[in-house]
């Protein structure tokens, strides 16, 4: 290949924005004090870049920063918040959990580890649209639900959940509430002075941050309290032990400065750019749409192509870094937990393609993403005998397969 | 995932895509997988009255490897008889392209494929002898 391929994965990473990387690099080799240090002006200054840092993270979420509590990611994030609450309140509330099944693998699996400790847990199926359906949430909840985690916008289809009606719902019956929020920061604004949700977990590296930084928002009013997970000297009022990394989360702090900044006028550009892709995939023939337009992100785009092969068509769009709704690529050959839980056939979870655009996709990306899909699906359709059953008028799902 | 040059090569020029004629009497067809597994073979061969493949086709939904392992069978096929083809083992076509042991399924899957379109030809066969 002449070229690196064009990123179209902004949903698994973002680069760092060179303003970000640049706000970072003295507090590697100038300021490299521990913020935790009272006794000299190293730890001052170190400590003073955290707490703009913390403020910046808060005003993007129209928190309090003394709400903030810094993590190493969104998965500790998820962690810290499901493990600490349930712990924290399961002698008061009881020990039954609500989740979706759509959710991160960080709530899945963390809510499993609870179900093995003792609690139980119910993981609601979202409707096809990839939303959840309020009336099926309000019926999840029993006298024991101490804790629901719900995410914001869905890494895998980008759809938006309605988080202060699920969170209204949940202050109605006293049940905490988590939000996982990794997907959502500068693409949906989050007013959590307004929004009935208790915890909250963010990510720098999807918001052009650096990786290995995050924050969990933990209410102060009403106050929530959690067990902490990682025990040691006491940093963040005991919620979170470590030595702060302070370049890292200076990162974070300019990350979520400039998506508060730039949200608005950014998120119009990549609407148009969605449309235009959108438009150009749906030229091709027999494509679908993963999970609802209207509640989503601009910046994913999730299409089956079908009587194509996921992993095969991976294979045919090098020039472009997408990810795959099969997780072949991980050797498990397993069509997405995502998709399925939409109540979409294997065949079609297995073909799909997650386009994620974002601050550096430019129109020329698109349309040679357009141009290489259009040829490829193609010839990889050629290739196809369920093409060629469809083009025939074959029923597929009515032949009787040999499962292997 | 790393694929073998052999694997690429296939995948980027696979050989004998198409069909034949699935009601010509010398045309045997094997159709082995399942959408839902991820991957469909459709193997067809051409059998001369003196039990030599003439000629081989393939359309393959699946991965690189899938695509690699049917195209490839269709180059060993052409000239062998079928009892030959019908001895080929799944083992011959991973060496050959270099599967890792999570594709091996691929392999096998071509292997199915094969017998699948021999006992076809051998039940027309029979059936017009009989």
């Amino acid at each position: 290949m002449d070229r690196d391929p064009i990123y179209l994965d902004y949903s698994a990473t973002t680069p760092v924005d060179p303003r970000v990387a640049a706000k970072m690099i003295p507090y590697l080799t100038e300021h490299y004090g521990n913020p935790a240090s009272r006794s000299h002006p190293y730890g001052w200054t170190a400590e003073k870049a955290v707490e703009n840092a913390r403020e910046e993270v808060a005003k993007l979420v129209n928190a309090d920063p003394r709400e903030i509590v810094w993590t190493s990611g969104a998965t500790e994030s998820n962690n810290l918040a499901i493990k600490g609450a349930a712990n924290f309140y399961a002698s008061t509330k009881g020990k039954h959990i609500i989740t979706v099944a759509t959710e991160h693998k960080a709530v899945i699996d963390t809510v499993r580890e609870l179900e093995r400790q003792g609690f139980t847990a119910t993981y609601l199926e979202p409707e096809p649209t990839g939303l959840v359906d309020l009336e099926k949430f309000k019926a999840a909840i029993r006298p024991d639900t101490v804790l629901a985690s719900v995410m914001l916008v869905n890494n895998e289809i980008g759809v938006i959940q309605d988080i202060e009606a699920i969170g209204k719902i949940c202050r109605e019956h006293g049940v905490i509430f988590h939000v996982d929020a990794a997907q959502a920061t500068g693409k949906v604004a989050i007013d959590l002075e307004k929004l009935p949700v208790d915890l909250m977990s963010f990510s720098a590296h999807k918001t052009y941050g650096p990786k290995g930084i995050g924050a969990l928002y933990v209410r102060r009013k009403p106050r929530i309290r959690i067990e902490a997970q990682m025990h040691g000297g006491g940093h963040e009022r005991g919620m979170r032990s470590g030595t702060l990394a302070t370049h890292q989360i200076v990162g974070m702090g300019e990350a979520f400065r400039i998506a508060r900044e730039e949200m608005e006028m950014e998120n119009a550009r990549i609407r148009k750019l969605r449309d235009r892709l959108l438009t150009g995939l749906q030229s091709i023939e027999e494509t679908y749409v993963n999970g609802e337009l209207d509640h989503r992100i601009p910046h994913n785009l999730n299409i089956s192509f079908n009587y194509v092969e996921g992993e095969s068509l991976i294979m045919a769009v090098k020039g472009i870094a997408v990810s795959s709704g099969s997780a072949c690529t991980s050797a498990s050959l397993e069509p997405s937990y995502v998709l399925r839980a939409l109540g979409r056939s294997d065949e079609l979870a297995h073909s799909s393609i997650r386009f994620s655009i974002g601050r550096f996709t430019t129109e020329a990306d698109v349309d040679y993403t357009i141009a290489l899909l259009k040829e490829k699906i193609s010839k990889l359709r050629e290739l196809s005998p369920l093409w060629e059953m469809y083009k025939d008028g074959i029923d597929i799902s009515k032949v009787q397969w040999a499962a292997h | 995932m790393a694929y073998s040059d052999k694997v690429l090569d296939h995948y980027e020029n696979p050989r004998n895509v198409g069909s034949l004629d699935k009601n010509d009497p010398q045309v045997g067809t094997g159709m082995v997988g399942a959408p839902a597994c991820g991957d469909v073979m459709k193997l067809m061969i051409k059998v001369n009255d003196d039990g030599i493949i003439e000629d081989a086709k393939f359309k393959t939904y699946g991965c690189g490897s899938a695509i690699a392992s049917s195209s490839l069978v269709t180059e060993w096929l052409k000239g062998r008889t079928i009892d030959e083809a019908y001895a080929i083992k799944n083992s011959e076509i991973a060496e050959e392209l270099a599967l890792p042991p999570v594709k091996i399924h691929c392999s096998v899957l071509a292997e199915d494929a094969i017998k699948a379109a021999v006992a076809d030809i051998k039940a027309k066969q029979a059936a017009k002898e009989a």
